[in-house]
């Protein structure tokens, strides 16, 4: 990789000499790329990062942009396909020559991404939230969401709290639901959790009372985690209620921290928790949280400017887009080996999904305070008060 | 006991929309011998125009009635459009048509709708009502019925009336029908609309259960195909049988075996009974005449 960029130097160079003019003009804009799963099955993940990284750029460019740059914004489509989602990471490297990148919407597209951009040495803020991502951790490659080991924590720490220790599973199969199910039953021992039962349910199923059942009728379980996202775990929650189970506890994850869960659970997601990010309860958050006004903040600058609902995957748009603005403007450079080294230092920033201190050997940033246990209370988002 | 049943009413529950699906593909495959893999999406039609025509402030039965006039029309509008037009080609060709209609129709309602998941209220209230220890949602019920009362209707319309003999004729011989003075493309076309009504009646009742979503058609076409396999293609009453069957395997294999296999379970089944008799359980013998 080292001479191509050499002779594009080379060429640079020259192309200065010849027409200064030209190349100051590309001086003044400083190239981010993203490549995200704006269409497809992942949509409803990639499109708010897609308006998000949009509108924000546009906001940094009227205020003047970094160090006086503007900010080129380069967003490919990969519509949810890793093959895709790996050959504009390459044409992002080498054709449109960004500095950064901020996207990667899931897991798939993301892991298909690293290689190009650890061999192109191009920082990577990826958006995917399964732990693999960072873990081992490689030199450019940095993420913002909760991984879903942290969601099985949170989970299990308040159910310590509550004094329940005997739980049953019902995980839904897709990659998001056996991801977490697996990081659970993981982590699982060092909280003093037993497994009771460990039920699945297929991605598109539309009934889970079997599963259910099988789960009521086994003796001493105090509390159901339901890992899984999409409309599985709303068909779960409504079946839980049918079947007169809402005694004992249910836990979600933060996959269905969104509104539609609410909506379409219904009644039966009264008394549900699950751990999630601070944007959903910013209003319900105390004043002297450092997280409220970034949170209010980009939910009505979102809302306003999308007329949609604010989610949490917008959220991670949002953090990875200023985690690299503050890196730049730290690093007053446009050497993607030293925006590297600045994200790497970030210390105490402040986003939608928690405060972020990253470290050599840590580039998620994140402890378990960045999620909030939820209470589903009277159809909205409450904190839930820990230990009840 | 009451395992049992809640086991039972949760497949019989699934069942039916499988069967409802599977009645559709027999509908046209009688009249034309085309596997219509465009069945699932007059499903999504059905829930989604329903939800849309609801929130927008019309009285549900009346929303429904709209979401199944305009599935009926996509159903017309699918036989005028696409099949009508390649009418000599070979029932392969005709299948990978459906197969593109089916694409095109869910990248629209993507764009027309949206990409969330919706749902219905249940047409008579969520309390669960409890029969012998299994607790049952009520829309249960209207599944069945409703299931229940196509499935008759179906019935009376092919064996009662002179159009429904002419669509068995069609299917037994289209020459000679055409010869006995019956018009066989407005056969097809009456066909292509009843199972888009069909469909659209099944994404109706089913919805306030199972939710929906632009992309909910593609699986609930490939589990109707596969009831409809079981049962013997072109067997109304074959359809409807494999559809319960399946439903009824997914749910006790769930229940009593384990909740990972259990499709692998339903499909072996289906597998084995099709290898036992690979025209399906009720399919009639397939003899090339020389």
């Amino acid at each position: 990789m080292k001479s191509p960029s050499t002779l594009k130097f080379v060429l640079a160079a020259s192309a200065l000499g010849f027409s200064f003019a030209g190349a100051a003009q590309a001086q003044e804009t400083i190239k981010i790329g993203s490549v995200l799963s704006a269409t497809g099955p992942a949509s409803f993940l990639g499109e708010p990062e897609d308006k998000t990284l949009r509108l924000y750029v546009d906001k940094i460019n009227e205020a003047g942009g970094i160090n006086g740059k503007k900010i080129e914004l380069v967003v490919y489509d990969d519509g949810g396909d890793a093959n895709k989602a790996r050959t504009f990471a390459t044409r992002l490297v080498e054709d449109d020559e960004v500095v950064a990148m901020v996207g990667g919407t899931t897991t798939g597209t993301t892991m298909a991404m690293i290689p190009v951009f650890q061999d192109a040495e191009v920082p990577f803020i990826s958006l995917a939230g399964a732990i693999e991502v960072v873990d081992p951790v490689r030199e450019y490659v940095f993420k913002t969401p909760h991984t879903d080991k942290m969601a099985c924590e949170k989970i299990f720490e308040d159910l310590k709290k509550r004094n329940l220790t005997k739980i049953g599973m019902i995980s839904g199969t897709d990659g998001f639901g056996a991801s977490m199910r697996a990081q659970c039953i993981k982590v699982a021992p060092n909280y003093g959790m037993e497994i009771a039962i460990d039920e699945s349910y297929g991605p598109r199923d539309s009934d889970m009372t079997a599963q259910l059942t099988k789960i009521k009728n086994t003796p001493g379980v105090q509390a159901v985690v339901n890992p899984g996202f999409g409309q599985g775990p709303a068909i779960v929650t409504r079946n839980y209620a049918q079947l007169g189970m809402t005694g004992t506890p249910l836990y979600q994850s933060h996959g269905v921290a969104s509104k539609s869960f609410i909506e379409l659970a219904g009644p039966a997601a009264e008394g549900v928790r699950l751990p999630a990010a601070a944007l959903l309860v910013g209003d319900k958050l105390p004043e002297n949280d450092p997280q409220k006004k970034v949170v209010t903040d980009y939910k009505q600058t979102y809302e306003s400017a999308t007329k949609q609902p604010v989610s949490t995957f917008g959220g991670h748009a949002y953090d990875g887009l200023f985690i690299l603005v503050e890196a730049m403007k730290r690093a007053n450079s446009t050497d993607p080996q030293k925006i590297r080294d600045e994200i790497e230092k970030t210390k105490g920033f402040v986003g939608t999904g928690g405060i972020v201190t990253m470290s050599p050997t840590d580039h998620l940033g994140l402890d378990l305070s960045a999620f909030r246990m939820l209470e589903i209370k009277n159809g909205d988002w409450n904190l839930a008060q820990s230990g009840s | 006991m009451a395992e049992f049943l809640q086991f039972l009413i949760s497949g019989l529950t699934v069942g039916a929309v499988y069967a409802l699906v599977a009645l559709g593909f027999t509908l046209i495959y009688n009249a034309s011998g085309v596997v219509n893999f465009a069945q699932g999406e007059f499903v999504m039609l059905g829930g989604m125009v329903t939800v849309f025509t609801f929130a927008a402030g019309v009285p549900l039965p009346l929303a429904a009635l709209f979401a199944i006039v305009v599935s009926i029309v996509v159903g017309l509008l699918l036989h005028r459009l696409a099949i009508e037009p390649a009418r000599g080609a070979s029932a392969v060709t005709l299948i990978i048509i459906t197969i593109g209609a089916s694409i095109l129709l869910r990248g629209v309602a993507q764009i027309v709708f949206d990409k969330q998941f919706h749902k219905l209220p249940a047409f008579t209230g969520d309390a669960p009502v409890d029969i012998m220890g299994a607790a049952v949602q009520p829309q249960s019920f209207w599944v069945l019925g409703g299931a229940g009362v196509v499935v008759l209707g179906l019935y009376v319309f092919l064996e009662h009336t002179v159009l429904g003999k002419a669509v068995l004729a069609t299917a037994a011989n289209r020459l000679a029908a055409r010869l006995v003075g019956i018009n066989t493309t407005t056969i097809m076309a009456l066909a292509f609309g009843g199972s888009a009504a069909i469909g659209a009646v099944a994404g109706i009742l089913v919805t306030p259960i199972t939710l929906t979503s632009y992309d909910v058609g593609t699986l609930l076409a490939l589990k109707g195909f596969a009831a409809a396999m079981l049962g013997g293609m072109g067997n109304p009453l074959g359809a409807v049988v494999g559809g319960l069957l399946l439903g009824l395997l997914e749910a006790f294999g769930a229940g009593y075996l384990s909740s990972t296999y259990k499709d692998a379970f339903a499909f072996l089944v289906i597998l084995i009974v099709l290898f036992a008799a690979p025209q399906g359980l009720f399919g009639r013998r397939v003899v090339e005449r020389v």
